[in-house]
């Protein structure tokens, strides 16, 4: 396979991949159980995946790490009522610092 | 953008179709930046990764043009670069981009488009679109949300590509900065309003618990798709029991 068959197939998949959900029949979603399990499909898939970005390594193995200490300052943060951006950036500043200290 | 001219279906009772006050379109364009511009950021790391994988400047771009999914496209250049064939990389990428066909089936009801902008939302339908979508309160709110946090990511990240690309790495290594942490970060705080109802927390907390049940056993890109299961067992159990009238169901 060459390079360019390589970036345009993956191309036209995840375009292909994305296309599909907007173009799925509305009788397929209709209803007010398909739409409680519409409505809470990407709050499972973004937790799901804040958790593999916060714990995930290499091979699918799970790490205690900078990221956590992260994600609990901005948990506090939002306790705490802060804006957006100071959870965000409060969060980044926490890795970072950790980080330069050589920890995780 | 889409949130312009009221229209009959938008001028409902239901909470949700409120008019955008000024303050929420600044908390809207606020959140929307602040996540395109940190993960737009990392496209230079992608840009340096994918020239060092043995893609050409061009090749390397058109993934970001085209492909247009971080997770995908660094999993495709990572597996490229160590040596691992075509059709691993390109089967690697589409797995991990299963997510946003699932994020549309929501985002498409948020959106409600006819047409062409169907195309041009589903090239932009990731993680930190969606996320910016369905973390807002009001109907207009998301769709804002929705087209303005994936504009920005597409041309910061494609920007970003083409200058990682070209000259290379400038930044170092993004998580010297946290800025892995900081996309965590702005998930968890798009969620965070979720919380507030109980169906939805309990979706997070098992999902959470699918997740990282299934990361060490299964492949990349599975245990997250796997939290759907998440969805379908609280949206299924939930039955009978309404905290929150979901304005679709009305419509």
């Amino acid at each position: 396979m060459s390079a360019w068959t390589v970036v345009l197939l993956a191309s036209g998949l995840s375009f292909a991949t994305k296309l599909a959900g907007y173009l799925v029949p509305e009788s397929w979603v209709d209803g007010p159980r398909r739409s409680r399990v519409l409505t809470l499909l990407p709050v499972a898939l973004l937790a799901g995946l804040v958790a593999i970005q916060t714990f995930g390594g290499d091979g699918g193995s799970l790490h205690v790490d900078a990221r956590l200490a992260a994600v609990a300052a901005a948990v506090v943060l939002l306790v705490l009522r802060a804006n957006f951006l100071v959870v965000v950036v409060g969060a980044a500043a926490v890795a970072a610092g950790l980080r330069s200290l050589g920890w995780g | 953008m889409t949130s312009a001219a009221p229209t009959s279906h938008d001028d409902g009772e239901h909470p949700a179709y409120a008019a955008l006050t000024a303050g929420d379109r600044r908390a809207v364009l606020r959140q929307s930046l602040s996540v395109g511009i940190a993960t737009g950021a990392y496209g230079i790391s992608f840009g340096a990764l994918g020239v060092a994988s043995g893609l050409t400047t061009l090749q390397t771009v058109a993934l970001s043009l085209l492909l247009f999914s971080g997770g995908s496209q660094f999993a495709l250049v990572g597996i490229l670069g160590a040596g691992g064939a075509g059709s691993a990389a390109v089967a690697t990428s589409t797995l991990l981009g299963v997510r946003n066909g699932l994020y549309a089936l929501q985002t498409s009801r948020i959106l409600d488009l006819g047409g062409l902008r169907r195309l041009a939302a589903a090239q932009i339908t990731i993680d930190e679109s969606t996320a910016v979508a369905v973390g807002q309160e009001k109907r207009r709110a998301g769709r804002l949300g929705f087209w303005v946090t994936g504009v920005t990511v597409f041309v910061f990240w494609n920007l970003m590509t083409l200058a990682g690309a070209v000259v290379g790495n400038a930044l170092g290594d993004p998580q010297r900065w946290g800025l892995d942490a900081a996309a965590a970060a702005a998930f968890t705080a798009l969620l965070w309003p979720r919380l507030h109802n109980r169906d939805a927390a309990a979706t997070m907390a098992l999902a959470v618990a699918i997740a990282l049940l299934a990361s060490p056993v299964l492949p990349v890109g599975v245990p997250v798709i796997l939290t759907v299961l998440a969805a379908v067992v609280v949206g299924l159990a939930a039955h009978g029991r309404h905290e929150r009238v979901d304005p679709e169901v009305e419509s």
